[in-house]
């Protein structure tokens, strides 16, 4: 089964006499296990699809299939619940809660599926460790680096052991080498826990952290292409 | 379901972010429930007071007063004219099945002297029933007997006030006092019983033989007379009964055809103390409705406060949503939130009411009873205003739409 079926899928936002076409006819396929950018100028669509994919909004036409189920028929608790358990965000802005400690942090998405205290407690622990932010668990956003901070937003994506990661311009707010650790942990979640990782990003160099990259322009998906490495080996 | 404790644990956080703005949005629940308390602390003082007053009068009483019903209430005194006599009196004990006891009362005002301690007091001519009507012990000494009253001796029985007026630390039994420059031996002293449910000093009386108030301390217009009948019914439920027998007794006594108008007043005193007991009652709820304003003043002040909070959190809420947090999840955060600030504002509310009534007592000398009942209505109300007055807010945050909520600055 295709993890993301996405067919024929538009989103117009109607503003009064005018009608801006976010997205028009768009479709992709992309199983699990790939890693993929999305890139394109502002207002190509690359941000309004992510937020469909991601199941924070829905297409004014064509459909969403995620694991075969059609998402454009379900109400906003479902799709709550499809964020809870099959997708991890990870923003520019990290959108960490402030005054809460980087272990709450983690363990925030579980506070929404009835896991125990202290499964919890752990499961937020092994996600902090898998990052590389073992030790660092009790300080706040405003104790850390903006590096270490968009870890502990990695973190909490996949500690309800979530199939999707998906990460709007994450390194945005990095400096060139944060950038890359951060990349590298993505990669590190594709390669070895198999997670499905797609990124937003503007930036090249980024993209080609990633196994495929899909560019947007104007609403429309005009190329899809894999990455071709230094040494010219397709990934 | 989110985890309970673990919402409280945040919206205790979130409250703690700003003491100041939550210490000031529990203010009003403070304020309202500290008036309530204490506004049933003093209805309630009050209605037990009036109770223990109307207690101490006796029980099942009727009086029965000289003069039509036209004139004034319950007064125990004059009536414009006199009518009433002993032999009535003596005639309603033996032949009006459904009373208990009668006495009869001759009474004044008159100097006291003891030494070289004077006081002016009422003195109250009847007979030993009198303690058997007004359910009234004796704390030393004995009442005087049927005898005494038959030959009108010179004997009387001393209120508490009297006794610690006119004889300091020395026992009163057996001396003798002059009341209207008469001598009377003193033969006992009554048990005290403070006040009477008119406000006055019960324990400021003496009784001495109805015939001895006759014919040595106040004379009469005609012979016989008395100033007032007391009686005591069997029972409650034979008030009425005994009321109709004492009226039709009297009616014949009198002469007094079915057409004319009676010379005389029956009242049931327990009837209007009982309805006065009612006014107390109705009043302390009254004052507690009213307190309670203020308690929909303070859920005001917390509906506001949540909705400031509501906005500035609008990006914690997309995140939470983000995440995976359901309508419920939202709602049920932000209500918790709503209740937590009314119910520890309750809880202080509460403290604050318990001191201000135990103030009022102090300073005003009224007295005030907390009771666990308005404790526990107290903290239900102010729960409910927190639940009620936080869920329009809780209501907002919930339909916020994740993405634009993420994008809030």
């Amino acid at each position: 089964m295709t993890l993301i079926e996405i067919k024929s899928v538009s989103k117009v936002y109607d503003l009064g006499e005018v009608q801006v076409r976010a997205l028009d006819d768009v479709s992709l396929t992309i199983e699990g296990g790939e890693f993929l950018s999305i890139m394109g100028p502002s207002g190509s669509g690359k941000s309004t699809l992510m937020n469909i994919l991601g199941c924070l909004d829905q297409p004014s036409d064509g459909h969403y299939f995620l694991e075969g189920v059609d998402v454009g028929e379900l109400d906003r608790d479902k799709l709550a619940a499809i964020r809870n358990k099959k997708i991890g965000f990870v923003f520019q802005g990290f959108n960490l809660l402030s005054r809460t400690s980087a272990l709450e942090n983690v363990e925030l998405p579980m506070l929404y599926n009835g896991v125990s205290v202290k499964e919890r407690k752990d499961k937020a622990l092994e996600a902090l460790r898998i990052v590389g932010l073992e030790g660092r668990e009790l300080h706040k956003p405003n104790q850390l680096s903006g590096g270490e901070q968009q870890r502990v937003a990695i973190a909490r994506a996949i500690v309800n052991q979530a199939p999707i990661v998906l990460a709007d311009e994450p390194t945005g707010n990095l400096d060139t080498k944060t950038s890359s650790e951060i990349m590298e942990i993505f990669q590190k979640l594709n390669t070895e826990s198999h997670i499905t990782v797609i990124l937003v990003t503007h930036e090249s160099d980024i993209a080609h952290y990633s196994k495929r990259i899909i560019r947007f322009l104007d609403g429309r998906l005009v190329k899809d292409e894999p990455v071709v490495g230094k040494d010219g080996c397709v990934c | 379901m989110i985890d309970l404790l673990w919402t409280i644990r945040i919206a205790l956080r979130a409250l703690r972010v700003n003491k100041m703005r939550s210490a000031l949005t529990m203010l009003g629940i403070i304020i309202g429930v500290g008036a309530v308390i204490a506004m049933l602390a003093v209805g309630t003082g009050a209605r037990e007071q009036v109770a223990a007053q109307i207690a101490s009068m006796g029980s099942n009483l009727l009086i029965v007063l000289p003069g039509s019903s036209a004139s004034g209430g319950v007064r125990m005194g004059m009536g414009t004219q006199p009518t009433l006599k002993l032999e009535d009196a003596e005639s309603i004990g033996k032949d009006c099945p459904a009373v208990e006891a009668v006495a009869p009362i001759h009474n004044g005002n008159a100097q006291v002297v003891f030494g070289n301690q004077n006081w002016s007091t009422g003195v109250q001519g009847t007979t030993p029933s009198m303690l058997e009507i007004r359910e009234w012990p004796l704390a030393a000494g004995r009442c005087f007997t049927d005898d005494d009253v038959k030959s009108a001796a010179k004997v009387a029985v001393l209120g508490q006030t009297v006794v610690d007026n006119l004889f300091g630390g020395i026992d009163p039994v057996g001396q003798i006092v002059r009341i209207k420059k008469i001598p009377f031996r003193v033969i006992g002293i009554l048990e005290p019983k403070g006040q009477s449910p008119q406000g006055q000093d019960q324990d400021d009386t003496i009784y001495v033989p109805v015939t001895s108030a006759q014919k040595k301390l106040f004379g009469t217009s005609f012979p016989g007379m008395v100033r007032l009948i007391m009686i005591k019914a069997k029972s409650l439920e034979e008030m009425d009964i005994a009321e109709q027998q004492a009226r039709v007794l009297l009616r014949q006594r009198h002469h007094i055809s079915p057409r004319q108008e009676e010379d005389f007043t029956i009242r049931n005193l327990t009837q209007i103390m009982q309805t006065a007991e009612q006014s107390a009652k109705v009043m302390t709820y009254l004052l507690g409705a009213i307190a309670s304003v203020s308690l929909i003043v303070g859920g005001i002040g917390i509906m506001n406060i949540m909705l400031v909070s509501v906005t500035e959190r609008t990006r914690e809420i997309g995140i939470r949503m983000a995440v995976g947090a359901k309508t419920w999840d939202i709602r049920f955060q932000f209500i918790m939130e709503a209740l937590i600030l009314s119910l520890m504002g309750g809880i202080a509310g509460f403290v604050v009411g318990v001191s201000g009534s135990r103030i009022l007592s102090a300073l005003a000398g009224w007295p005030t009873v907390v009771s666990i009942l308005s404790a526990v209505l107290a903290f239900a109300f102010s729960g409910m205003v927190g639940i009620f007055f936080g869920f329009y807010p809780a209501y907002k945050a919930s339909l916020l739409h994740p993405i634009d909520a993420l994008r809030y600055e």
